[in-house]
């Protein structure tokens, strides 16, 4: 394998990708729990107030 | 279709899909670099060529995101659709993302083949311009407060950017540029070998279908995220009105 001419070139080039295309996917899922978890407290929160 | 202009729908809908499209999207990036690391070297550029199975389906979407945008900046401006400046914000990064890869991806192709990471060359420099446009993107939701000012004035600059997209285009057929021609979508036929055509259309199918998930799940973010700030408004004037009743009960005693 190490005998590929280039072949640095080439692994570094999918590992930059594959990173790239793992930090968006990661951004996306922590923002998305983030929200979620904000939005159950503010619901057990207006519930709470509601309650005699 | 029209069904999913109401957030809550969409909703309802990106729920029951996302599953069935990640998985989809996992299945094709297996076969597309199973059958990318089998393809044959080229008889020139040797196993070199295999950075072209992410670095031309990244640009491909480098742009292509762009087009979404320009049709969402129009929906935003022109028919106020209500999800159109959520599609627009949430694939900003997204796009930043596609043009990064791609530019590095040229660049550790171009280290080897061209002796240098980076030429001024049109196709290049066009591609760089894209990049900064879609971080500007970015940078302009993030500096201004109220979303509707954000939405217009960001719509405003994709319109106006777009005329990047034709450059990046013809960069290759209007100057002499160290970046080769156009060699899948040309008028004759692809020039490319069916053996090394293939993998690179799965790849590319692949790509296409991981932006698709990725501005679904960024788009739901968008839609959370106004819903967030609703209710934090709503709770906050809950407990104005509240202070003030029981201000004014405290008073009347």
């Amino acid at each position: 394998m190490s005998e590929i001419p280039h072949i640095g070139f080439i692994v570094a080039a999918y590992l930059v990708s594959a990173v790239v295309i793992l930090a968006m996917i990661g951004a996306i899922v922590v923002d998305y729990r983030r929200l979620s978890r904000a939005l159950r407290r503010l619901d057990a929160t207006r519930k709470g107030d509601d309650a005699p | 279709m029209a069904n999913l202009a109401n957030p809550t729908a969409f909703l309802a809908v990106t729920r029951r899909a996302l599953p069935w499209l990640a998985l989809a999207t996992a299945a094709l990036f297996v076969v597309g670099l199973w059958s990318a690391f089998l393809a044959p070297p080229d008889y020139q550029q040797g196993e070199t060529v295999k950075i072209m199975y992410i670095h031309v389906p990244a640009a491909w979407l480098s742009s292509f995101i762009y087009v979404v945008m320009t049709a969402a900046s129009l929906g935003t401006l022109v028919w106020r659709h209500p999800l159109a400046d959520a599609a627009q914000k949430a694939a900003a990064p997204l796009g930043a993302g596609f043009t990064f890869i791609c530019l590095v991806t040229g660049s550790l192709w171009g280290k080897p083949m061209w002796g240098a990471y980076w030429v001024w060359d049109a196709r290049l420099t066009s591609v760089l311009v894209l990049f900064i446009l879609y971080l500007g993107l970015v940078a302009l939701w993030r500096s201004i407060e109220d979303p509707g000012r954000a939405a217009r004035a960001a719509a405003i600059l994709t319109l106006v950017g777009c005329v990047n997209l034709p450059i990046i285009k013809f960069s290759v057929d209007w100057w002499n540029t160290l970046h080769q021609p156009a060699s899948v979508f040309r008028l004759g036929g692809p020039t490319i070998a069916p053996e090394l055509l293939w993998p690179l259309l799965v790849m590319a199918l692949a790509f296409t279908l991981l932006f698709i998930v990725l501005h679904l799940m960024a788009i739901r973010n968008e839609i959370l995220r106004r819903r967030l700030a609703r209710l934090t408004m709503l709770v906050a004037a809950e407990g104005d009105a509240l202070a003030h009743r029981f201000v004014a009960g405290e008073s009347g005693a």
